[in-house]
């Protein structure tokens, strides 16, 4: 099996889907002639030329805009954001508009769309240039929101993204794009709200999604060293969530941890420990416990950045407060 | 009535037949009872929420559906009424959304701000302040990507032209030359911020030059000089992808909303805008120029009035939504009941 990395994945995600169907374009900044911020889609531009891939000025709001009313006329854009620090500046467009269109027109418009691009925490950007923002988007009813890991999950997860009928949010990450994996020569859809158990295991339960996926395998690699097994569930689908694959490793391990990018309150950590202690009280025995970012903007000094990063050591830290073993 | 208003009137209706001129009178008349009757509705506690109406802007309307074609869109604002009246939208849907009811325009869940009727070429509906600007963009945008020759209206108010979205989405119009004509509907205020406070130059198309887009500026005061002008932005746009600004001077004679007692403007004002008024002049010319007897005025106004008081009858005896209907629309997928068993509503799975 062919071995890309995960750049390669989204770019191939995207070129079979433009082929497959004309109506599917990418509009972004530095998408056309410089191939991408991040080389995700080298090579598009000369493939399809400029109708379909297309550069734009710096006008988060304005592409971000441009995209849902061509999406509004039977389009289906994909809509790179270099960085999704930057949909901060659309966020309006996608919260108002994006989200909401389908249901402020009864169903008269449907908006099937894109948005995709690094997500959270890179190396040493700064407060303004390392935020999560699935936290921001998995709380609007009206989105689906995608966070990969593999390359397999980024193509399989980018075509479905770009069939499906509503507005998805497909977060990537900078410092993953060179991760490498094996991915099938053949078509292949992954469907949304269903997690990938990463790592299986039987005491404890890590959940983890994104950038949180490499920290949490090695939190567990660290852990078994210690005959602490577990088993680590990569979410893949933020919204829908596949409650149930939490629920069910849960109620086997009746321990869980909760390690992604983002701070603490609020946010999907909280809303991953908030259905575990509703759906599988009782079977817990020990505190759901989160391992994310320190409630902090992000400093631009490294040994400073660590720290407030989530760490597989930080991680090993409530996996073995969780399982009582200090 | 004195000789230069009778003069510039006389211009204005220069070559326009009696029926044109009824026609136009008709339209605006439609729109003005329909708000009329919409404002006394909201008194009477009958309509919530926030409405704003366009009285003294229908011409605007009126002219625009004349001007654009079948599949030509118009996107707009909160203040939205006199598009789908002016455009066919039934009546009585319209005042069923103001009431919140089923058989509303957009089933009851969009209210006075958010007017969708795409079967019409009504596109919105948008009530954050310029956001609809970039979509309008993109509509435009999927008109040159298909090439269905489609030309996109997209209509602000004065108050609009300060925010970011509308200088992002006029940027990339500009940039793609994109087949769209924006309109700015300078009523005077902003809320209840007059432009001289707002704007740092008294005239908003001279932004067109920065965005390469062609300009036109007039005051608003019939519905044929208006349809003309529109036209010429219209053609324009569909011929040579072209984008233009037009500024469209004209008065709101009501608050900003229903809540607003417009207490920062003088009567003399007002009633100097009076004199302008599209819908009185063309009233003034069809008695005077016209000659049309007073019986037949008041047989149309008394017709365009049963309308709408069998809409706003129909709205008012109207289901409301049924319960389940706010599972509907929310994604595509069908009936949505949230994301989480733990969050979704009793009595449902």
């Amino acid at each position: 099996m062919p071995i890309l990395q995960i750049r390669q994945a989204i770019r191939d995600a995207m070129k079979e889907e433009m082929e497959r169907d004309e109506r599917v374009f990418l509009m972004g900044e530095e998408v056309g002639y410089y191939n991408g911020a991040y080389k995700c889609s080298e090579g598009l531009l000369d493939h399809f030329g400029p109708k379909r891939v297309i550069d734009t000025p710096i006008t988060e709001t304005g592409f971000a805009g441009i995209g849902i009313g061509a999406a509004m006329c039977g389009l289906r854009p994909i809509i790179e954001f270099m960085t999704f620090n930057f949909s901060a500046v659309a966020f309006d467009q996608i919260l108002n508009n994006a989200a909401k269109l389908r249901h402020m027109t009864h169903g008269q418009f449907a908006v099937p769309m894109v948005f995709r691009g690094p997500n959270a925490a890179a190396h040493m950007l700064g407060s303004t240039h390392s935020q999560a923002f699935e936290h921001f988007y998995a709380h609007i009813p009206g989105l689906k929101v995608i966070a990969v890991a593999t390359p397999y999950d980024a193509k399989g997860l980018l075509k479905t993204a770009i069939r499906d009928e509503n507005p998805v949010l497909f977060l990537e990450s900078e410092l993953m794009y060179s991760v490498k994996g094996e991915v099938p020569e053949e078509e292949y859809l992954i469907p949304f709200g269903q997690a990938d158990i990463k790592r299986p295991g039987e005491q404890v339960t890590v959940i983890t999604w994104g950038q949180g996926v490499p920290v949490a395998l090695k939190a567990a690699e660290l852990a078994a060293a210690e005959d602490l097994s577990c088993e680590v569930i990569d979410l893949r689908s933020l919204r829908p969530m596949d409650e149930a694959a939490i629920i069910a490793s849960v109620k086997k391990t009746n321990r869980a941890v909760v390690v992604y990018h983002g701070w603490p309150n609020g946010g999907v950590g909280c809303d991953v420990v908030a259905r575990i202690q509703e759906l599988a009280f009782d079977d817990l025995d020990a505190p759901v416990l989160r391992v994310c970012y320190e409630d902090l903007p992000m400093p631009y000094a490294e040994n400073l950045e660590n720290l407030i990063l989530p760490s597989p050591e930080r991680a090993l830290a409530a996996i073995r407060r969780v399982a009582y073993k200090r | 009535m004195d000789a230069a208003y009778e003069a510039k009137l006389r211009a204005d209706y220069d070559g326009q037949s009696r029926e044109d001129v009824l026609r136009d009178y008709r339209e605006m008349l439609r729109i003005r009872r329909f708000e009329e009757a919409a404002a006394r509705a909201y008194t009477r506690g009958k309509i919530s929420g926030f409405l704003h109406l366009y009285i003294g802007q229908e011409a605007i309307a009126v002219a625009t559906k004349q001007a654009m074609e079948p599949g030509d869109r118009v996107v707009s604002t909160y203040r939205t009424h006199g598009f789908a009246v002016a455009l066919g939208s039934d009546t009585k849907a319209c005042a069923a959304e103001l009431f919140g009811k089923a058989a509303g325009l957009v089933g009851g869940v969009g209210g006075s701000m958010h007017f969708f009727d795409k079967e019409r070429g009504l596109w919105g509906g948008y009530a954050i302040v310029g956001n609809h600007i970039p979509v309008a963009a993109g509509h435009a945008f999927a008109s040159q990507y298909t090439g269905d020759g489609r030309v996109t209206l997209c209509f602000m108010g004065d108050g609009a032209v300060g925010i970011g979205p509308v200088h992002e989405g006029m940027t990339m119009a500009g940039i793609m030359k994109l087949p769209i004509v924006f309109v700015v509907e300078n009523n005077q205020y902003s809320m209840g911020t007059p432009l001289k406070r707002t704007l740092p130059v008294e005239d908003i198309t001279s932004r067109a030059a920065g965005y390469g887009f062609a300009s036109d500026r007039f005051h608003v005061t019939s519905v044929q000089e208006t349809r003309r002008r529109l036209g010429e932005a219209i053609e324009r746009a569909r011929k040579d992808g072209k984008p233009t600004l037009i500024e469209l001077i004209t008065y709101r004679f009501r608050g900003h909303s229903m809540s607003d007692p417009a207490k920062y403007r003088q009567k003399e004002e007002v009633d100097r805008w009076r004199l302008n008024d599209p819908l009185e002049r063309a009233l003034m010319a069809l008695k005077t120029i016209y000659q049309v007897p007073e019986q037949e005025l008041d047989a149309i106004d008394e017709a365009i009035v049963a309308e709408m008081d069998a809409a706003y009858e129909f709205a008012d005896k109207a289901p409301a939504p049924a319960p389940e209907a706010r599972f509907d629309n929310v994604m595509a997928e069908g009936p949505y009941y949230g994301d989480s068993a733990t969050t979704r509503p009793a009595g449902v799975e």
